[in-house]
């Protein structure tokens, strides 16, 4: 798994990859009440905002941790957003993408750097 | 609204927030708890049980003297020389075209005098106006050796009944001074929740012991600022800067009831000629309650629509009710798309969703009303 300084992960599995938002991201959220995912055929570009994360005080973009197009996003959400909260890292995936420009996953943290990274938030 | 860079300003209980484990955020030049455990808990627990809050970072003040009255009658649409003792209302600080510059609770605790709660944001403007528009034989004086907490939820009577069992005897609206810790708290039966509750005005030296007391019970939790937004939110309650500005007449607001007939009648009311034509129909926007029907929340700033797309108003607020289970909203639009059952759209991210026009309050409030005779 990679991570982004947004708090966005990727799991990478041969040409696609899961996206989703980390731990970290989930818990300053608080209790995630609605979830806008992307719909599959969307085309997207690194940094881009392809989904909403919303608590009852304030809705947060999640940004692209990666180039690739939506081929599948986790519709479970809808009727189950805090999904996210227990599971951020797992069932709450956001969506899957297949990868446009895989060479961008070099430019990620891994999970210790990452750690390395929240330690100093 | 406080200049960012100034320094953060914090109740007394700052430190028991930062124990409890409260995320701290700046809210109008103080440095506030905004949520302890999580803002849903802490909504669901204030309905169900007893929720409180610290809202020391509102302004308290007293007016006394025998034009006191007249004092806050030139500034306000209320009728406030039939404010017997014991009782409260609600009222609005008005420009001189009757843009609406803060709402408070003025409590008449005794004979003489009354006592002013104001929005913490608006505050320092409110005293200065106050301060320079004093009239014949009245003293005005800010009480900022006093903080402020709010018990707030069924259970909150309960509690009262153990801490100060005197205080229980106010119904909705009344006020008054009771003996607690050894101190003098003034303590009125109102809140900013629609739930039944308290707001308990104590000297500084003895909040954290009052706090740390009410603590005690396992019905009472801390409840931060966010609960306490999706909270007046269900109950339909304007906020300060958001529902209302000096851009807004207490009409287009809904907040008529803040207004008195003597008053209307006298038509010595700040803006009166406005008031009067939007009365007589001379209206282009009003408040209203909206139920989200399907889509994402509908925050501050979404554009209200018709069901055809023409653009009607904005929210003014909005969440996602933690109460009802679906988004509720505020904001304004033209009288015509103001009936209950108007059908709306909301615009969020560009995006139209279907919407309906709802009464006021969301949630049914849990007021202990004296009863009819």
């Amino acid at each position: 798994m990679k991570f982004t300084k947004d708090h966005e992960w990727v799991e990478v599995t041969g040409d696609t990859a899961l996206v989703g938002i980390t731990a970290y991201a989930a818990n300053a959220l608080g209790d995630v009440v609605f979830v806008e995912v992307p719909a599959p055929g969307t085309a997207l570009k690194k940094g881009d905002s392809f989904a909403v994360v919303e608590s009852v005080k304030a809705a947060s973009d999640v940004y692209a941790p990666v180039s690739g197009d939506v081929i599948d996003a986790n519709t479970d959400l809808s009727a189950n957003p805090d999904t996210v909260n227990a599971s951020p890292e797992g069932a709450g995936w956001i969506a899957k993408v297949k990868l446009t420009n895989p060479a961008e996953l070099d430019e990620l943290m891994d999970r210790d750097a990452y750690e390395a990274y929240l330690s100093t938030l | 609204m406080p200049d960012s860079s100034t320094p953060l300003k914090s109740t007394p209980l700052y430190d028991r927030h930062v124990a409890l484990g409260a995320r701290m955020v700046p809210f109008a030049g103080y440095n506030m708890p905004v949520q302890y455990g999580g803002v849903l808990a802490e909504h669901k627990w204030t309905r169900e049980s007893a929720g409180l809050f610290d809202v020391s970072h509102m302004g308290q003040a007293r007016l006394t003297g025998a034009d006191a009255v007249a004092t806050l009658e030139a500034l306000t649409p209320t009728d406030f020389a039939t404010l017997v003792p014991g009782k409260q209302k609600y009222s609005l600080l008005l420009n001189g075209e009757g843009g609406i510059l803060d709402d408070w609770m003025v409590s008449r605790p005794e004979g003489d005098g009354f006592f002013l709660v104001v929005n913490a944001a608006c505050k320092d403007q409110d005293f200065e106006i106050l301060a320079d528009e004093i009239i014949g034989d009245t003293h005005f004086e800010v009480v900022d050796d006093r903080a402020l907490l709010a018990l707030q939820g069924p259970k909150a009577k309960d509690v009262m009944q153990a801490v100060c069992p005197a205080a229980c005897k106010l119904y909705f609206m009344e006020c008054g001074s009771f003996d607690l810790l050894g101190q003098t708290a003034f303590i009125s039966r109102t809140g900013y929740t629609g739930e039944d509750g308290f707001e308990i005005s104590v000297p500084n030296a003895i909040v954290g012991e009052l706090w740390d007391l009410l603590l005690t019970f396992d019905a009472v939790k801390p409840i931060g600022l966010g609960a306490r937004d999706s909270l007046r939110l269900e109950a339909g309650m304007p906020l300060y800067g958001h529902e209302m500005d000096a851009g807004y007449t207490l009409v287009e607001a809904n907040l008529g009831f803040a207004m008195q007939k003597s008053r209307l009648n006298r038509g010595d009311i700040r803006g009166i000629d406005r008031i009067r034509q939007q009365l007589d129909g001379g209206l282009d926007r009003v408040r209203v309650a909206i139920r989200v029907l399907e889509g994402p929340p509908a925050r501050e700033g979404a554009k209200i629509l018709s069901e055809g797309g023409a653009e009607l108003g904005i929210v003014t607020s909005g969440v996602p009710s933690p109460s009802l289970g679906y988004s509720i909203a505020m904001g304004y639009v033209p009288p015509a798309s103001s009936d209950v059952g108007t059908k709306l759209k909301l615009e969020v991210r560009g995006k139209p969703y279907a919407a309906e026009v709802v009464t006021l309050p969301f949630v049914k409030n849990g007021y202990h009303r004296k009863p009819k005779a």
